[in-house]
């Protein structure tokens, strides 16, 4: 059950999106982010939509991926859309009703727009795998080294921590197994008593990962591990002409839709 | 008391993903009381899986698990009464241990089946005199003690279930031979002063001799074979073809049979081997 988790999980393939630098990703999809933010109209969502599907399409991530996904968010996008619909002043869809049509308008926008913005950034990690995202990153915030910013360091953790998240699941999965085996349950009583049952999993699962980091640290040291300085990429990332024309489009994607923002569309 | 039957078992992890993969297949097996068996095979060939079936942890993709007679997946309360009868010692049970003291920590077990204080209490000295837990330990924490003593502390906490079926899945893992040696004299005590059914999953050949009288050897989730040390020992070189070693006291007192030296008794250990040649020496060949 527990394995059923995603959490930026990676999707191999060799579309044109999997072979675009880390770097013109992570960047585009900024860009992304500040387009859907600047969408007013109608039509500048039906051009975020239209531009969200190519790139589904053209990294072959199929609808029901992001479906899944979307899951765990779907509650808080409906909270969202009804408090829109009910708190939005305007002109009353019947008289006498708190619902207004502004109402409906907003509620159905801010749908869009979360959705969007989750669906935007699942397409980089799906396509992304955690160490290009993580390379793409320090690569990106390297210059942040001149002020004294660990990036090297922040980047590695965040590397780390992607890397233990199965591993960690794995772990709690056994321990949970090994309680029930003693006869703890998890799955009756109020919920005081259910957070109580938590402590025979917890105990035991920040335990192993604090002897696990504590032998990680010592095998890295063991093979000379003192940090990023001069420390050299085995993959050395490079902007292709792929990316060159990725940035142009996300340029002229943006443009448009700061027009379009202009023109109240 | 307890006969355990599986019938027809098959489980497949993650049905429906791409990631489906059937651990055990149509397994029938009986289990009668008071047996001690050693589940043996190499590493996935679903020895876990199928222990993980007889307390109703994991639940069968099809076919049935019967204690005397009842199925325990039938509803959710045999699912959780079988945990108490059947108890089930896992790889590496040291980094289970979450309580403050050692004495609570084997009453976890206990507690769960909300059982009366001073019977807690009982059940917790009973169980760590099986395992050979100092009293002294009692109100030290778990986590600061050695390896082997934390391993004998988690053994205890099932014991103190009093379980009719005690199942250990690698019990001496990462154990030095000493310690390994304790570990199991332990357990075979247990077995003898409380008439449980004892069954060890294990790869090392020496111990599932030692111990247990009988054998079941698993190869791709399927039993191969299943009989007494004798029985499966002399078919050497079917478990070497699964990738299993005989051991080599069995082999060597196997080999010298075949010259036509007489050996007396079963051979499996380097003890039993010499006391074997021993005696044989000591009859004039002829």
């Amino acid at each position: 059950m527990l394995k059923d988790i995603t959490l930026g999980q990676y999707f191999p393939g060799d579309t044109p999106v999997h072979r675009l630098d880390p770097r013109t990703k992570l960047i585009l999809v900024v860009v992304y982010i500040i387009a859907l933010f600047n969408a007013k109209g109608w039509a500048s969502y039906a051009v975020m939509i239209a531009v969200t599907l190519l790139c589904m399409w053209i990294s072959k991530i199929s609808l029901k991926n992001i479906f899944k996904g979307l899951k765990p968010m779907m509650f808080i996008i409906a909270l969202t859309a009804l408090l829109n619909i009910f708190y939005t002043q305007g002109t009353p869809i019947r008289e006498g009703w708190i619902i207004t049509w502004e109402g409906i308008d907003r509620a159905v926008k801010m749908m869009l727009r979360i959705t969007l913005l989750i669906t935007g950034t699942f397409l980089l990690t799906y396509t992304t795998s955690p160490m290009a995202l993580t390379d793409g990153l320090e690569k990106l915030f390297s210059p942040l080294k001149k002020l004294k910013v660990p990036v090297h360091e922040m980047t590695l953790m965040m590397s780390m921590a992607l890397r233990f998240i199965p591993t960690l699941i794995e772990e709690t999965d056994k321990i949970m197994s090994a309680q029930k085996a003693r006869g703890a349950d998890f799955e009756t009583g109020s919920l005081i008593e259910r957070a109580k049952a938590l402590l025979p999993i917890l105990v035991p699962l920040f335990v192993s990962a604090f002897r696990r980091a504590d032998e990680l640290a010592i095998a890295m040291e063991s093979r000379c591990y003192h940090g990023g300085e001069g420390r050299t990429h085995m993959k050395q990332l490079q902007f292709t002409g792929l990316d060159i024309a990725a940035f142009l489009l996300g340029a002229v994607f943006l443009a448009g839709i700061f027009i379009m923002k202009r023109f109240g569309l | 008391m307890a006969v355990i039957s599986v019938e027809n078992l098959t489980h497949t992890y993650s049905i429906g993903t791409p990631f489906e993969r059937t651990a055990i297949q149509e397994l029938s097996v009986t289990i009668r009381q008071g047996e001690s068996i050693c589940i043996l095979g190499h590493t996935g060939s679903g020895k876990s899986t199928f222990v993980q079936h007889l307390n109703a942890l994991l639940q069968p993709s099809s076919g049935r698990v019967l204690i005397d007679g009842e199925d325990i997946n039938k509803d959710k309360i045999s699912r959780r009464d079988v945990k108490r009868r059947v108890g089930l010692v896992f790889q590496y049970p040291e980094y289970q241990l979450f309580e403050e003291t050692v004495a609570e920590d084997i009453a976890f077990g206990p507690k769960n089946m909300k059982l009366p204080k001073e019977e807690i209490e009982e059940r917790v000295l009973e169980a760590a005199g099986f395992t050979g837990v100092d009293k002294a330990l009692f109100t030290r924490s778990p986590l600061e003690l050695s390896g082997g003593q934390k391993r004998r502390i988690a053994i205890a906490g099932v014991i103190a279930m009093r379980p009719e079926v005690l199942i250990l899945d690698e019990p001496t893992a990462g154990l030095d031979p000493a310690g390994s040696r304790q570990i199991m004299d332990n357990i075979r005590s247990y077995r003898e002063k409380s008439g449980a059914t004892v069954m060890i999953v294990s790869h090392n050949m020496v111990d599932a001799a030692r111990y247990c009288k009988r054998i079941i050897v698993f190869n791709h989730g399927m039993i191969c074979m299943d009989g007494t040390p004798e029985e499966i020992f002399s078919r050497s070189e079917e478990l070497t073809g699964i990738g299993l070693d005989v051991p080599k006291a069995a082999e060597l007192a196997m080999a010298l049979r075949r010259r036509g030296i007489e050996l007396e008794g079963p051979v499996f250990t380097h003890e039993q081997l010499l006391r074997a040649v021993r005696r044989a020496a000591e009859v004039p060949v002829c």
